[in-house]
């Protein structure tokens, strides 16, 4: 495990020379301007309700962009190879390239930090839903890490990581959000499977509402997606 | 050291390694010969703990591949089959990295990292991005990270491909001066490399060890003696009995068309390649034999068994073997 600092240290920097993460800064920060115009208007509510609440749906495409890489070109390039044969173990692997790609993230989320200054300059700010929406950023934007960095373990492809993450990203967050805007339509059943959506526990923490049992849930599933990593890369020698 | 017992990798239902065993002494450097697809990469990454074995065992430098791979890892230094690199880094930059990988220590890192650029050649590209590097310059940086750590136990998966001539006699004498200090297993296709570099040579084929030995004594090895080389102007007919009745002498083989000997019809020579009985010298008959007939003679030499052919020898038969099995 102490060796995933190194590894996290390794991706993060790797990605200031990869023309794919400028790629995925310049449509992060152009949806942010965008959403954040529309909370930047006279007569709005001092807040980044518009920003928080809409993220999400640009990091259904932009996370994936940033993991396809992480699995994927290590099989690919055959580095993987060397990789294991110094003694590094699957969790240090799979610990540092999460923290990578996560650290990146938080990177990705630093320029949004200028509303907050040009809001505050503007208005008597609450920072108390802005701390919480960038709580909800983050563990939304881990949990998104982990899933694509499961489906880059799966594949040499980078495309088809990219594909399979987006897919998945979508059954969790934009599907449920989309059935439940039919919801009187829906059964019993499958309303309640609507409101487990990541979308649903996402908007609370934009709202200010930090519930623990929110958190526990993207926790939770992030260290299950960390986990099947794990299992997938140990898989490889049993082929 | 390496030890290596009954070793063996299926793939489903097909063996690629199939029980092999062989010992490689402490400080001594061994080719590890194949043709393609005979089992010599696969072995490696068993060696190296990047495949497990299916059944059969090894030890690298006293440590259990399956139940002690951390500690074969740390004491083993290994550049694979492709040699691959992360190319957006600079050359320092990946040696610091697998440095902090290996968790040495700062200043002992600094020391090796100047270390092994300076000795692999790599002074002059240590600051550029490895994307921009030659094949060449890359497989020395991939070498230099399999020096980095001073490891015991070398393994060395085609150290020399994509290297410029003066580059590989580099390399080679790079290697050579390892041996002693380091015990390192290479493997080639390359078979001058094992004449020039290593004590001992282990050949495989089909999985299985065909034939190990110092390069002296596989050329020497019952099927491949030298020959008696004869070129003369008589009938071959004439030449074969007479040839064929000197004392020692095993068989007599008209050789025509091969390249370099001329046919037997253009000028009237022939040459005939006698082989003789183990380890006796039948040049001097042979002469004698010549001149008693009057034959006008051109050459009599001595031809030593090249490395070449016992390979494709020993690695033919097996192929045989596995059709016939």
């Amino acid at each position: 495990m102490t060796r995933a600092p190194t590894i996290a240290r390794r991706e993060i920097s790797g990605y200031f020379y990869s023309p794919i993460a400028y790629v995925a800064l310049t449509v992060f920060l152009l949806a942010a301007g965008f959403f954040f115009q529309r909370d930047f208007e006279p007569g709005q509510p001092a807040g980044l309700r518009n920003v928080f609440d809409q993220m999400v749906w640009a990091l259904v495409f932009v996370v994936p962009i940033l993991c396809m890489g992480l699995m994927a070109q290590e099989w690919a390039a055959g580095t993987v190879e060397t990789l294991f044969t110094a003694p590094v173990g699957e969790t240090d692997v799979v610990l540092g390239k999460f923290l990578g790609a996560t650290g990146f993230f938080a990177v990705l989320l630093a320029p949004t930090l200028l509303y907050v200054v040009l809001l505050r300059l503007y208005s008597r700010l609450d920072f108390g839903p802005i701390v919480a929406g960038y709580l909800g950023l983050v563990l939304v934007g881990a949990l998104f890490v982990s899933v694509g960095l499961f489906c880059s373990s799966l594949t040499r492809s980078q495309v088809v990581a990219a594909v399979a993450t987006v897919a998945v990203l979508f059954v969790i967050t934009i599907a449920p959000y989309l059935l439940q805007q039919n919801a009187s339509q829906l059964s019993a059943r499958w309303r309640t499977v609507t409101e487990y959506g990541v979308y649903n526990r996402y908007v609370d923490f934009s709202k200010g509402v930090v519930d623990s049992g929110h958190v526990v849930f993207f926790l939770a599933v992030t260290a299950v997606f960390l986990f099947l990593t794990v299992k997938v890369l140990e898989a490889r020698r049993w082929k | 050291m390496i030890s290596v017992s009954q070793l063996t990798k299926a793939y489903g239902p097909v063996l690629a390694v199939d029980h092999i065993s062989f010992e490689v002494p402490k400080g001594q450097i061994v080719g590890f010969l194949g043709p393609n697809g005979a089992g010599k990469s696969t072995t490696i990454r068993m060696l190296s703990c990047y495949l497990p074995p299916t059944s059969g065992g090894a030890t690298v430098n006293g440590f259990d591949i399956f139940h002690e791979s951390g500690k074969v890892r740390e004491n083993l230094g290994y550049l694979p089959e492709s040699c691959p690199l992360y190319t957006e880094m600079k050359a320092r930059e990946y040696l610091d990295y697998r440095g902090r990988l290996r968790k040495m220590p700062r200043d002992e890192r600094r020391k090796r990292i100047e270390y092994v650029i300076d000795r692999c050649y790599l002074t002059r590209f240590a600051d550029r991005v490895i994307g921009h590097l030659s094949k060449g310059q890359r497989q020395r940086v991939g070498l230099a990270d399999a020096l980095l750590h001073n490891p015991a136990v070398l393994i060395l998966d085609e150290p020399t491909v994509g290297l410029d001539p003066t580059q590989i006699i580099e390399v080679r004498r790079l290697i050579k001066d390892l041996g002693g200090d380091h015990t390192v297993m290479l493997s080639t296709h390359i078979l001058p490399e094992v004449e020039a570099v290593c004590d001992r040579a282990i050949i495989i084929a089909g999985g299985r060890v065909v034939a190990q030995g110092s390069p002296d004594e596989l050329r020497a090895s019952r099927r491949m003696q030298a020959r008696v080389l004869v070129e003369c102007k008589a009938a071959p007919d004439a030449v074969r009995s007479a040839l064929g009745a000197v004392a020692g002498v095993r068989d007599v083989e008209i050789l025509d068309g091969h390249p370099g000997h001329a046919p037997a019809d253009a000028d009237g020579f022939v040459t005939a390649a006698v082989r003789s009985e183990e380890s006796r010298d039948v040049r001097e008959e042979v002469a004698r034999t010549v001149t008693q007939n009057r034959w006008p003679l051109r050459e009599i030499r001595l031809e030593q068994a090249t490395l070449e052919e016992f390979f494709v020898r020993v690695t033919a038969a097996q192929a045989t073997q596995a059709v016939g099995a």
